[in-house]
């Protein structure tokens, strides 16, 4: 094995272009090192992103957000501004595991690792981030549901890295919220989760948009869900089949931490409690 | 695999050492540093033993490679004390019990010391979610968060004086 | 109640001051050393390879490749381990269980190990053994194990303790039955009867520590083993007797013990270790993963119980029955048998039936855990309790107090009680601040009662006294939880000098005869009973050298507060000598000072206790959490207060992980699943509150000192105290254990 730390992103697009053999790109490790550890991967090259100073960049504005991909999730708690523009998306990246993952993990190597577990992913899609990605071709933006194919499985080429995550301007009177579910308080893997993104207008609805994780191969977006509250003030009618909308979109399976019918159960009550979570955060009153 | 040659300081101390690329920080520290005070519980990031900081963030030595701190600073618990003197989170835990067979204590008194570090004057609830990451089996937390509770007061009263 | 006299009026100058703990300064700076922690020069790094099957035929094991592989040393299978054993069918089981003999008996048996310069090439080493496998049947479930339709692990056992005496295979491996009366008798007298069937899952001790040794070996059979173990004494015997070496040859000192639980009292792999250092005529280190600690060390069992209580409407029980079933993993053990025998004892009861049985499985060999096996018989008989007060109207605890166990009653599994602490700690529970706290919406409390018998075993102790007057006290059982201070604590007593005048020393096996494991919540009970009477050895001895000194005859010296004194009007000029005088002197007196104890310290007490849970439960997601915790128990005498509260409170959370979230989770296929600290969950900081403690003092009357053992009771009651609690916050009774999310949460389903 191999272990590089390139200081430009040109430098590592090319090292990984050229890389014949298994080629890793490290932010914080908390995925990649537990991996190795446990013999499910043996790279051949480890390529360290966290000494390229543009991808450790953390930029806050109402009218964007710019995270890089080598800033660990406690920076994001740290920053007030982005804890009231995006308090779904800190609290999502917050949820990484313990004090001391934390200060290492990163939202962009999170949605890389592309477990259906994940906490930030639904959050990002929630929110709209696009994932900048760098190549040997040069740049290109996608949104990050489109990056996660299957469990484990991205769309990214070989040769190809995600430099940072990009956050949308932010309208008005929105808010965000991110909820899972975990057996014990801390140190968990979700077992169900749900994410939600939403706008109000004169205290209803306007716009939303409801993402489930731990219950498919990627995270779900929901329609049906959003759909059920907009327009509404979320009065029981509509949280309901916001919840109905949430438990028929969900295709889970039966492992070591949920089965299929409590994961269908508990999405449909996560759901309901994030768009309440967001829609008083975002001022509104039932 | 050829060895990667680190200059790192450790607890103030400069330091060098040649490791494989895949050898984690905690190997590093325990096997050829001969700091043993950082323990392997799981070798996976979920037991907190092994807990040091890197540049002052808490983090676990078994989830960073050894080459991964090159020009870094890391602390270990055989850092916490200063000039022969027990830090106060030291003495609080003798003090309260806080440790039965002591081998998450070094991992424990890293992570409240960053905790204080950054948050002088905890709730019992930050103190418990902040330290979450730190396994016991041994004393259920209770001795552990009042030696905390009892340091971080000892701490903000030498602060003020 | 009224306490023996002798007791309530003792005085004590140290004990049970809360003192720092000796140790303490090594543990906070990181300079104790562990089992791990321990490096020889030229040392080698083994491995183990483990089977990845729940069943199979070893067919072969080809290790050619790996043996050519540099910087390999030595490789070992089964055929490197000749049968010592004498036809010891307990210790052939050891011995199998620490390397395969032909089979793989469960998922992560060993069935081979290296030993090479280093982890990489020890792993890679491991890779080149090619082992080919004939899966077999395979059978991990205790109740599907007992049907005769199941695969057999073991083809010679014959279930012992039923007549007649079975002539086919089976996996029961014992049935064994505890009691009195006439349950019939008992059960038709009663006004209600209640019965029911509960199943716990399989839990580890979950020490944080891994098990970890420094082995060396030479050609001439003499080798040293530096190891985490809650008994080296023990370890020296099984090494010896496992490898046909001469116990006198193997020198086995404790490293610090990071954890053990009852985990750490048996061999797993330090035999293998031993035989690699032969082999490499080289130090061997070997350390366990977190994932070798799940799959090949010593769970506690699964079980299934069916417990039946009746009683009259006036709230006394008439009879109580129980069938308790217990999977020992793959080969025999005695935990059936300790359901049994603890199911009932808290209780005094006029006809009482317990039947335990023992049942093998495709799953590690089970070792103890805390109160092997009384918890599990306690969450169904304490559950049935609850259940039983429900029916009648009743307060369960006034119901439980109705029917407690005092001194005389006739314990379930046998003896006449002496002074017991169960009344007390339920009166204790009864009148406590927290059953008068208000619950809110969704929460729920539930109390119960939990019972262990200790032990003593053989004890062996040296006090020393130092020409400066320095005592050290050097004793054989391991410290697992601070009993050093408390060792300290008693000889400081009985000498009557300073605390910080003792210093304890943990002895390897060449310093000392033999010494039990620290288990069965002995250490401090034993050691501390060895240490009084090797402390009344050495003050023998300094009497002698005090009357020596002052041409007196020794009878007339009198040894109190740390000074001996010269008795008698005829003798009162002279003054008092103090142990610092007398110390200095020995050099002249006779030479150094000592006293030495060898004691099988019987008479331990069992040790009581009642327990107060409040839970609240999300009945959307079946989310439960602890929000208070009281436990209640009867230490005897409590050398050092606050570390018996800490036995008390670790023995609490760890009951309630078991309760709530831990188990151990087997595929379709027979394999561990959650072989990690991520999905095996143990309680974290954030998902405990202060767990409250009250400690009673009932003196048992056969310790100098009162003392009963304490490490264990603790993990007793939580299971059922948080049944309880789950049943009285959202009214659903739980029968299977853990009470995980998803289980309450189709209780709360089922039950609308």
């Amino acid at each position: 094995m191999r272990f590089e730390s390139p200081t430009t992103t040109k430098a590592a697009a090319s090292m990984l272009a050229s890389e014949s053999g298994a080629a890793h790109v490290l932010a914080g490790g908390t995925d990649l090192l537990v991996r190795m550890k446990m013999g499910m991967v043996e790279p051949d090259l480890v390529l360290d992103i966290k000494r390229i100073e543009s991808m450790k960049v953390l930029k806050v504005a109402a009218g964007g957000v710019h995270i890089g991909g080598a800033v660990p999730a406690v920076e994001l708690g740290e920053s007030e501004r982005l804890r009231s523009l995006w308090p779904g998306v800190v609290e999502a990246a917050n949820l990484i595991g313990s004090d001391q993952i934390q200060g290492r993990c990163t939202v962009v190597g999170n949605l890389c690792n592309a477990s259906p577990a994940a906490d930030s992913v639904p959050a990002l899609i929630a929110a709209g981030a696009k994932a900048l990605i760098v190549g040997p071709k040069g740049k290109r933006r996608v949104g990050v549901e489109k990056v996660v194919l299957g469990p484990g499985k991205t769309s990214l080429g070989r040769d190809e890295f995600i430099e940072a995550v990009v956050l949308p301007a932010r309208a008005g009177k929105s808010a965000d919220a991110y909820l899972r579910f975990t057996p014990r308080t801390e140190m968990d893997i979700a077992v169900v989760s749900a994410a939600v993104n939403l706008t109000l207008s004169r205290g209803v609805v306007t716009a939303a948009k409801v993402v489930l994780g731990a219950v498919a191969p990627t995270a779900v977006v929901v329609p049906a869900a959003a759909r059920a509250i907009i327009g509404t003030k979320l009065d029981d009618a509509a949280l309901e089949k916001m919840a109905k909308a949430c438990r028929a979109a969900c295709n889970p399976i039966d492992d070591k931490r949920g089965t299929v019918e409590y994961r269908t159960k508990v999405a449909g009550v996560l759901g309901r409690r994030a768009a309440l979570v967001a829609f008083e955060r975002a001022g509104g009153s039932k | 695999m050829s060895g990667v040659t680190v200059s790192a300081k450790v607890n103030g101390d400069a330091v060098q050492y040649v490791c494989p690329p895949n050898e984690s920080l905690m190997d590093v520290l325990r096997n050829r540093l001969n700091l043993t005070g950082v323990k392997e519980g799981c070798g996976t990031g979920d037991c907190g033993a092994c807990s040091v900081t890197l540049d002052d963030r808490l983090v676990c030595s078994c989830l960073v490679l050894g080459a991964e701190a090159e020009g870094r600073s890391i602390g270990t618990v055989e850092g916490i004390s200063q000039d022969g003197e027990l830090h106060p989170l030291q003495t609080a835990f003798i003090d309260h019990a806080a440790l039965q067979c002591g081998i998450c204590t070094p991992g424990f008194l890293v992570a409240a010391k960053s905790l204080l570090g950054r948050n002088p004057n905890p709730s019992e609830e930050e103190i418990r979610y902040a330290l979450a990451g730190n396994l016991c089996r041994c004393t259920g937390y209770d001795k552990i968060v009042r030696a905390v509770q009892s340091a971080a007061k000892v701490m903000r009263k030498q602060k003020k004086s | 109640m009224p306490y023996e006299t002798d007791y309530t009026n003792q005085k004590f100058s140290v004990i049970g001051n809360r003192v720092n703990r000796p140790d303490g300064v090594d543990k906070v700076t990181g300079r104790a050393r562990y089992g791990a922690d321990a490096s020889a020069a030229g040392q080698l790094v083994g491995k183990i390879l483990r089977s990845p099957h729940a069943h199979a035929l070893i067919k072969k094991i080809d290790t050619s490749k790996a043996e050519k592989l540099p910087g390999v040393k030595a490789i070992v299978t089964g055929d490197d381990f000749p049968d010592f054993t004498g036809g010891n069918r307990s210790l052939m089981d050891t011995l199998e269980n620490c390397m395969a003999r032909g089979r793989a008996l469960y998922d992560g048996h060993a069935v081979a190990a290296v030993a090479a310069v280093d982890a990489q090439t020890a792993n890679e080493a491991l890779k080149l053994i090619k082992v080919t496998y004939k899966k077999l049947p395979h059978v991990t479930d205790v109740d599907e194990a007992m049907k005769p339709s199941a695969p057999v692990v073991h083809d010679w056992i014959r279930t012992a303790g039923i007549e007649p005496a079975p002539t086919t295979a089976s996996n029961i491996s014992q049935r064994n039955e505890f009691g009195h009366g006439d349950i019939d008798v008992g059960f038709a007298e009663a006004d209600v009867i209640i019965e029911k069937t509960f199943k716990t899952e399989q839990t580890h001790q979950g020490y944080i520590e891994p098990h970890a040794c420094l082995a060396t070996l030479g050609p001439d059979g003499s080798g040293e083993l530096w190891v985490t173990t809650q008994g080296h004494f023990t370890f020296r015997n099984m090494c010896a007797s496992l490898l046909g070496l001469d116990v006198a040859k193997l020198k086995v000192t404790s490293s610090e013990i990071g954890g053990g639980f009852g985990g750490k009292t048996h061999v797993w792999m330090e035999p293998v270790a031993l035989q690699l250092a032969r082999k490499s005529n080289r130090p061997v280190k070997l350390v366990m993963t977190r994932e070798e600690v799940f799959k090949a060390t010593g769970p506690t069992s699964s079980t299934s119980v069916d417990v039946k209580i009746g009683a009259k409407k006036n709230g006394r029980i008439t009879a109580a029955s129980a069938e308790l079933r217990y999977q020992s993993g793959a080969f025999p053990g005695m935990w059936g048998m300790l359901g049994a025998m603890t199911s009932f004892a808290c209780y005094d009861l006029k006809h009482v039936k317990s039947v335990g049985y023992d049942v093998l499985c495709n799953r590690p060999k089970v070792a103890a855990y805390r109160a092997p096996s009384a918890p599990m018989a306690a969450f169904g008989v304490e559950s049935v309790i609850d259940l039983l007060a429900a029916e009648l109207k009743m307060d369960p605890v006034e119901f439980r107090i109705k029917n407690a166990a005092k001194k005389g009653t006739r314990a379930s599994y046998g003896p006449i009680y002496g002074p017991i602490g169960i009344g007390p700690t339920l009166e204790a529970v009864k009148n406590h601040p927290h059953m008068k706290k208000r619950l809110g919406k969704n929460q729920g409390r539930g109390v119960a009662c939990g019972f262990w018998f200790n032990f003593g075993g053989q004890t062996c102790t040296d006090l020393n006294i130092g020409i400066d007057g320095s005592v050290n006290l050097t004793v054989g059982t391991v410290d697992v939880g601070g009993s050093r201070a408390s060792l300290a604590l008693i000889a400081a007593e009985e000498l009557g000098v300073d605390y910080d005048q003792v210093r304890v020393t943990i002895g390897d096996t060449s310093s000392l005869g033999h010494n039990d494991t620290t288990e069965g919540s002995r250490g401090t009970f034993s050691s501390g009973m060895a240490t009084i009477f090797a402390a009344r050895n050495a003050i023998d001895v300094m009497k002698q050298r005090a009357a020596d000194t002052w041409g007196i005859p020794v009878e007339q010296v009198v040894w109190e507060e740390g000074v001996a004194r010269a008795k008698g009007r005829q003798n009162s000029n002279l003054p008092p000598l103090s142990l610092k005088e007398i110390a200095a002197k020995s050099p002249r007196t006779g030479g150094p000072i000592a006293g030495h104890n060898e004691v099988v310290a019987d008479g331990a007490g069992v040790s009581f206790a009642s327990h107060i849970c409040d839970v609240e439960v999300d009945p959307e997601t079946g989310s439960t959490r602890v929000i208070r915790y009281t436990v209640v128990q009867d230490a005897g005498k409590a050398i050092h207060p606050d570390y018996v509260e800490g036995q008390f409170q670790g023995g609490a959370a760890q009951g309630i992980g078991w309760a709530l979230n831990e188990e151990y989770i087997y595929g379709e296929d027979g394999t561990l699943q959650n072989a990690g600290f991520l999905d095996y969950r143990i309680p974290v900081c954030s998902d405990l509150p202060f767990i409250d403690t009250e400690i009673l003092e009932i003196p048992n009357p056969n310790h100098p000192y009162g003392v009963r053992g304490v490490g264990e009771t603790s993990i007793v009651p939580p299971l059922a105290a948080i049944g309880n609690a789950v049943s009285n916050a959202v009214g659903v009774r739980m029968t299977h254990v853990p009470m995980s999310p998803p289980r309450i949460l189709k209780a709360i389903e089922d039950a609308q």
